[in-house]
């Protein structure tokens, strides 16, 4: 097993279903809101539920933003889930807020949709072979009205289709990736997504 | 494809899991989150919990419940009953909710959808409606478990609802609701022509052709509660049901 996981608390709501998912994998998760302590990690989970504005505010009050950046310079593996998936990019147009920019890309509304939030269980389909691109068949569970464009196709490891258009639904460059659906609320799938995850080599 | 969802629902009173014809007459089905777990298990979308009691002495056993359910239950978790403020949402969600559901609150003070809905999105925030037939082709809405009449077009605050932020709509007919007689489908149809985010259509499903006629109607996702509870059908077999409709499910 790898070593500890770091689970970032920003107050952003529901950070039980995330440690209970990694504890149920056998990691050792510490959940903090400490600057240091996230920049000394080697490996950190960003959740997020809310707004990308409000978000990025809670981040820098607590100097996180500038330490997950660190963390990730030194070679820490950083997963965003959701809300946290869409701040590892550069900007969201929800609140028009800059974010954390780990990401090249920006983060949209989803114009196109007969109904949102995007609610449910939606098939998430491999676009590469990265180390967690999701098997066939695939299906997890999202709900978000935002969407995340890579300015890099190759940082879109799979996708999802809603309504005649596909988006980016796991993402990830270098060992900074991201899921846009819940992979603590996908049942067996998403726990063994979490599991390669936490496979994945770290650098610092 | 976005998959439609079966969803069974746990109405909680004292702790325990309870069933009611009516929104009345309860009887005691079990312990709640050994129900969560089990439904999980067996391929339920999502697991809605209703805590119907919603007295202050219950919160925080409703709260230590919710903590449970989360900890072992790995789909998402709505729960609902007693939300009065966005405080109550912000313990719900800390506790492991994924959504928070509010129905007779908001009939009072509309503004805590806008209050929730800014705090921890509109993808948390489920507005319940609870409606019966008002006997000229229309529907009202309830508040207090469907006790009293809450002088609104159930239709208009659906939408009112939803331009405040609520990002789900938790349909129930009360004319339905216990009968295992099916969906009151007009409802369901009227609603969901009238609102741009997802309905959960509940009260009335006896039969798995029940759920499927729900979500051909137009619901996002079916509710059900005795079907389940009682046993007389596995979610597997709703969901065969479904998937003969031709509507997609999750397998």
């Amino acid at each position: 097993m790898s070593g500890p996981v770091t689970l970032i608390d920003y107050g952003a709501g529901n950070l039980r279903s995330l440690r209970a998912a990694l504890e149920r994998l056998g990691a050792d998760v510490a959940v903090s809101d400490d600057a240091a302590t996230v920049a000394r990690s080697a490996r950190i989970v960003l959740p997020g539920v809310g707004a990308a504005a409000p978000a990025m505010r809670a981040l820098r009050a607590l100097g996180l933003d500038a330490a997950i950046g660190e963390a990730v310079e030194r070679g820490s593996s950083l997963l965003g889930v959701c809300l946290g998936m869409q701040l590892l990019f550069e900007r969201s147009a929800e609140g028009g807020v800059d974010c954390l920019g780990l990401l090249e890309g920006r983060v949209e509304r989803i114009g196109w949709a007969r109904r949102l939030p995007h609610m449910g269980w939606n098939d998430v389909a491999a676009c590469s072979g990265h180390p967690l691109a999701p098997a066939a068949g695939t299906v997890c569970y999202f709900a978000h009205s935002y969407r995340a464009v890579p300015a890099d196709p190759a940082a879109v490891v799979a996708d999802t289709e809603l309504d005649g258009t596909r988006f980016a639904s796991l993402v990830a460059a270098g060992l900074v990736a991201g899921t846009q659906f819940h992979p603590e609320k996908s049942g067996a799938v998403g726990r063994e997504l979490l599991a390669r995850w936490l496979e994945v080599p770290v650098a610092a | 494809m976005l998959r439609r969802r079966i969803v069974p629902c746990l109405d909680v009173r004292g702790g325990r899991l309870v069933k009611g014809v009516n929104f009345e007459a309860l009887r005691d089905c079990g312990d709640p989150v050994d129900a969560a777990e089990r439904y999980a298990g067996q391929g339920a979308d999502e697991i809605v919990w209703l805590n119907i009691s919603a007295g202050e002495e219950d919160w925080r056993g409703l709260l230590d419940a919710v903590e449970q359910a989360a900890e072992r239950v790995d789909v998402p978790l709505c729960v609902g009953g007693g939300v009065a403020d966005a405080e109550h949402g912000r313990e719900l969600l800390l506790a492991g909710a994924d959504k928070v559901s509010s129905n007779t609150a908001p009939l009072h003070r509309p503004a805590l959808i806008e209050e929730l809905a800014d705090r921890f999105g509109t993808q948390c925030v489920v507005v319940a409606i609870d409606a019966a037939r008002d006997g000229e082709g229309g529907w009202q809405a309830f508040a207090s478990a469907g006790r009293r009449a809450a002088g609104r077009d159930a239709i208009q605050w659906a939408r009112e609802s939803v331009e405040r932020g609520a990002g789900e709509l938790l349909v129930t007919s009360i004319d339905s609701d216990g009968t295992l007689g099916g969906y009151d489908l007009e409802l369901l149809r009227a609603i969901c022509e009238s609102v741009p985010v997802p309905v959960v259509a509940s009260g009335g499903a006896g039969r798995p052709e029940h759920l499927a006629a729900a979500l051909e109607a137009g619901a996002q996702a079916a509710l059900a509660a005795s079907i389940f509870h009682d046993g007389r059908h596995t979610i597997s077999e709703v969901k065969e049901e479904v998937n003969r409709w031709g509507l997609p499910v999750r397998r």
